[in-house]
């Protein structure tokens, strides 16, 4: 015997082989082969020679794997990001990758106005655009300063942050408290109401809430979004359940250090308010598991992926803090009414830290309720979505399982080179910005990850 | 009894998964009841009901896990908990009804672990690639692809032997390996005979033979056309042979090879020598090759052709002396057959036209034609006076399109063509059967042989390789050839020997 008992076989290119092989009775997988990376032969001869590593490469990505999957996550604290990110005054920070001024997407540079505004560095517009045009206010990028923030992702100093600690690596992860829909600086909205919900977020919301979490010695969040997972969420477009989870775990603290009993109340409201209440978390708790992956030498697993309005960008573990950036992508989505694709801005935000956990996107096949944002929506569309970021993906999570998929766990652990040699991109499940300042949401939908990204980071890897 | 808490911190299970490993735990030698359930504050206060809570359980939290085991002794609760923990991170067993198609050879590995052949048939630019991954990953390679540049073969095959796995091919048409069928295969039985085949149709030819003749084949084993050139030097056939003299199924070992390399050739000869089974060597006889370097010995037998390749094979499982007729009919059966097509075939009919789908068939019959003919070419060619054979199969035909075998458009193109040629006297034609080809070959090419029958009045002579246990039996194909007025023969050799015969006796006619 040549061949072990039982033995399968791989077929690839005739597909009559395989129907060939089954009607014998031989097991086989027929692949649905394609040539790689859509036939560019120049790519084709970098996956060539990471092939040639291949040893050391799967080494590291399995290392990288597990620093990503075995990490926890525990929500502790909500401080002014001061305190908790040692943010200086006169910066603000921003989602994505770090882009110029000049460069940046009109609702985020209204978001960075306002924000300037709602600190008090300047009494108006124009005065703050003074202030970034003279360099006098710093913009950097969330993901440098242990932060994540959906849509423009704006931080300031005096913001509250979630603080998420992952402590079996020794990491946190930081993000604001989610504003609610509407008129939000998030999708660059700038009107009074949005400061004003900014100050009572930062005088009332935070300090009760960073309180009650200190009462209640913090909750953990990767068995609260395991469970959220197998009530429908996916935790970027729907995040229903998980706001439920945590606000039944949040509010027994809560009620028993709020003293004033119209601030609980205010604030009880304002999170029974808000299904979206713990996307912020999410992605927090996605910063901190996502950043001990980073840094393992050969590993190509993508470590971060983010948006600014302008450009994609992901960094890769083997590859440090390096930025690999594209031009973003147009979300394909549902809009509100009176809206439509004219309006839309072009993706924007850090919350695709949820994909790369494993959730969201690559999560849809346990969120039927919000597939029909893909293809032609439904529970077929939702399954095949997630089997189809199986194909780019290192491993299956072992704790975010999915039971419409037999319990299997969502795919998790993009891979550089899985992505670009079958041309699947990562599919991100977004909210949509108005492209004018002011409006706010526009809509919602899905989007592809630019796959210019990761060429250019597979140009690196094969460097 | 004693109880026994553990707790896991931050770990999340459904309470059904939790109900269904708790139930399979409790198998665990020793252990009398076990309860893996979250702990909050009602399962908390269900344990302790249960009198299964002990301090750890009482000290967990709602998003902790907690394996409460009452055992015997504290090593069976550990057991019972870590069977619990493997049961609780394994992989679910998926449902049959999956059937996704991965895109990529990892991923449909990371679907598919126990995968341990790769039969790849992509286009040539990308078959070394996928070729390479493979290997890399442990498998076994059938590489059908054709097209696959040189450097790249010999890299293959030196990677495979360091990996201690077969690289079978480029352009290996067919292998039975273990009894799988892989390309173009006839379902022929499993046997005691080993075949080792530079590429598809002249291993097909041998082992139908075999069939035919009552015999099985143990392993087939493709090692491509070129693996007996110096420059890839025989890596393939002598690793193929040394599994054949090992493998305890095979009792008789058959080569069918190109012509070696001068260097190759010796190499070949003392591997030969060490089978210790006895051997038969096809080698095709062309003039000007070194064909003779291989001496036959009391151990190796050299076939003629492919069919006395396959009968001395049979002969020789059978303890018998190998014999070699020209033809498995009558002398006076064939003597009438030559009569009866010279009675019909045009008065400017002289020539044989071979139109082949089959490489090694397409030679061996231009070598048969060259023995009894004069101005016969050495290799297939595609015009030039007199007589000739193409072989549509060849790489320079299949750059972007079908195989002949798969797509018959091409060949009835060319059937028609030398049917309208009036110097055609005889159309040598092969019919391949086996797992891949189209359900009807002989009836895709009716059209076209009619026509050259028919209209051209050319004599049709074929040979069908295949069996009847095949997808599509060779009895019906050769019945629907004679129908149509086609003179079939049980072989290749055959079949080239009487249209030599038939176009020897037109031509003399001619002059």
């Amino acid at each position: 015997m040549i061949l072990p008992p039982g033995a399968h076989v791989v077929s690839l290119g005739l597909e009559l082989f395989a129907a060939e092989l089954a009607r014998v009775g031989v097991p086989v997988v027929g692949l649905d082969w394609r040539p790689p990376a859509g036939g560019d032969t120049r790519l084709a001869a970098l996956l060539g020679r990471l092939e040639e590593r291949r040893d050391a490469i799967e080494r590291a990505n399995g290392r990288a794997l597990s620093q990503l999957v075995d990490g926890t996550a525990r929500l502790i604290d909500c401080r002014p990001a001061r305190e908790a990110l040692e943010l200086a005054d006169r910066t603000v920070l921003h989602a994505g990758p770090p882009i110029a001024w000049e460069r940046m997407c009109p609702p985020m540079r209204a978001a960075v106005l306002c924000a300037i505004r709602y600190e008090g560095w300047a009494a108006n517009d124009d005065a703050a655009g003074d202030l970034v045009a003279r360099g006098a206010v710093r913009l950097e990028p969330c993901h440098h300063h242990r932060a994540v923030g959906p849509m423009t992702g704006i931080i300031t100093a005096s913001m509250p942050v979630f603080v998420v600690e992952n402590r079996a690596f020794a990491t946190r992860g930081h993000a604001t408290i989610n504003e609610g829909l509407g008129k939000v600086l998030r999708f660059g909205a700038t009107d009074d109401s949005v400061i004003a919900r900014l100050r009572w977020l930062a005088t009332e919301a935070g300090p009760l809430l960073g309180a009650g979490l200190r009462e209640a010695g913090g909750i953990e969040l990767v068995p609260l979004m395991a469970q959220a997972l197998r009530m429908g969420d996916e935790m970027h477009q729907r995040n229903v359940a998980a706001s439920s989870l945590l606000a039944r775990a949040l509010m027994p603290g809560i009620a028993r250090v709020g003293g004033r009993h119209h601030a609980v109340a205010r604030l009880a409201e304002f999170v029974a308010g808000n299904d979206q209440f713990f996307l912020n978390v999410a992605m927090a708790a996605g910063k901190a598991l996502a950043d001990p992956a980073n840094g393992v030498t050969d590993s190509t697993l993508v470590t971060t992926m983010a948006r600014n309005g302008t450009e994609f960008g992901i960094r890769v573990s083997g590859l440090g803090h390096r930025w690999f950036t594209a031009p973003v992508n147009m979300v394909e989505g549902l809009y509100f009414a009176g809206y439509g694709p004219d309006d839309a801005n072009p993706d924007m935000g850090d919350s695709a830290i949820v994909e790369t956990i494993g959730l969201g996107g690559l999560a849809m096949g346990a969120a039927p309720a919000v597939a029909r944002f893909v293809g032609a929506g439904g529970m077929a569309s939702a399954l095949a979505a997630t089997a189809e970021m199986r194909e780019i993906a290192l491993g299956e999570h072992p704790h975010f399982r999915i039971p419409t998929l037999d319990d299997r766990g969502s795919p998790v652990g993009i891979d550089v080179r899985l992505v670009v040699e079958t041309g699947i991109t990562p599919l991100i499940n977004t909210g949509i910005a108005g492209r004018t300042p002011g409006i706010g949401q526009v809509g919602a939908g899905v989007v592809r990850a630019s796959l210019g990204s990761f060429t250019a980071a597979l140009v690196a890897l094969a460097g | 009894m004693p109880v026994f808490n553990f707790v896991r911190r931050s770990f999340y299970r459904d309470s059904v998964t939790l109900m269904r490993v708790s139930r399979d735990v409790e198998r665990v030698p020793g252990v009398t009841s076990v309860a893996v359930m979250m702990g909050t504050p009602a399962n908390r206060a269900l344990l302790a009901e249960a009198g299964l809570l002990a301090d750890e359980g009482a000290a967990a939290a709602a998003s902790d896990l907690v394996v409460a085991v009452r055992a015997d002794s504290e090593a069976a609760a550990v057991a019972a908990r870590e069977a619990a923990e493997r049961a609780l991170l394994a992989r679910p067993v998926v449902g049959a009804a999956s059937a996704e198609r991965p895109r990529t050879l990892a991923a449909a590995l990371r679907a598919t672990p126990q995968a341990s052949l790769a039969l790849i048939s992509v286009p040539g630019p990308y078959a070394a690639a996928e070729a390479r991954k493979a290997l890399a990953r442990g498998l076994h390679v059938m590489l059908f692809s054709d097209n696959v540049p040189l450097e790249a073969e010999i890299e293959l095959k030196r990677l495979a032997l360091e990996r201690g796995r077969l690289l079978m091919g480029p352009d290996c048409g067919t292998a039975i390996v273990d009894g799988v069928p892989l390309g173009f295969a006839n379902a022929v039985p499993r046997g005691r005979i080993g075949l080792a085949a530079a590429s598809g149709t002249g291993l097909q030819e041998v082992a139908c033979v075999i069939a035919r003749e009552g015999e099985g084949v143990s392993q087939a084993l493709g090692v491509g056309g070129r693996d007996l050139s110096d420059a890839v030097g025989g890596i393939m056939t002598l690793r193929a042979l040394e599994l054949l003299a090992a493998d305890a199924d095979t009792e008789v070992v058959c080569v069918v090879g190109k012509p070696p390399g001068p260097a190759v050739a010796s190499r070949l000869a003392a591997a030969l020598g060490r089978i210790g089974k006895p051997v038969v060597v096809y080698v095709p006889p062309l003039a000007g090759t070194a064909a003779a370097v291989i001496q036959p010995s009391s151990a190796v037998h050299l076939a003629h052709t492919l069919e006395d390749a396959g009968r001395a094979a049979v002969a020789l499982a059978r303890g018998k002396t190998p014999s070699s007729p020209n033809f498995t009919l009558a002398d006076d059966d064939v003597q009438a057959l030559v009569a009866a097509a010279l009675g019909r075939i045009r008065p400017s009919g002289r020539y044989v036209r071979g139109v082949y789908a089959g490489g090694t068939l397409a030679y061996e019959a231009l070598a048969l034609l060259a023995e009894r003919l004069a101005g016969v070419p050495v290799s297939p060619a595609v015009a030039g006076p007199g007589h000739r054979v193409i072989d549509l199969g060849d790489d320079a035909f299949t750059v972007g399109r079908p195989h002949p075998m798969l797509d018959a458009r091409i060949r009835r193109e060319w059937i028609e063509k030398e049917g309208r040629d009036p110097e055609t006297a005889a159309l040598l034609l092969d019919v391949i059967l086996g797992y891949g080809t189209p359900p009807d070959p002989v009836g895709d090419l009716l059209p076209a042989i009619r026509s050259a029958h028919d209209d051209g009045r050319v004599a049709v002579i074929a040979s069908v390789c295949g069996t009847d246990a095949d997808p599509t039996p060779r009895a019906a194909q050769v019945a629907a050839l004679r129908a149509a007025g086609v003179i079939v023969l049980d072989s290749n050799a055959q079949a080239a020997r009487l249209a030599a015969a038939i176009a020897a006796r037109a031509g003399a006619a001619a002059r």
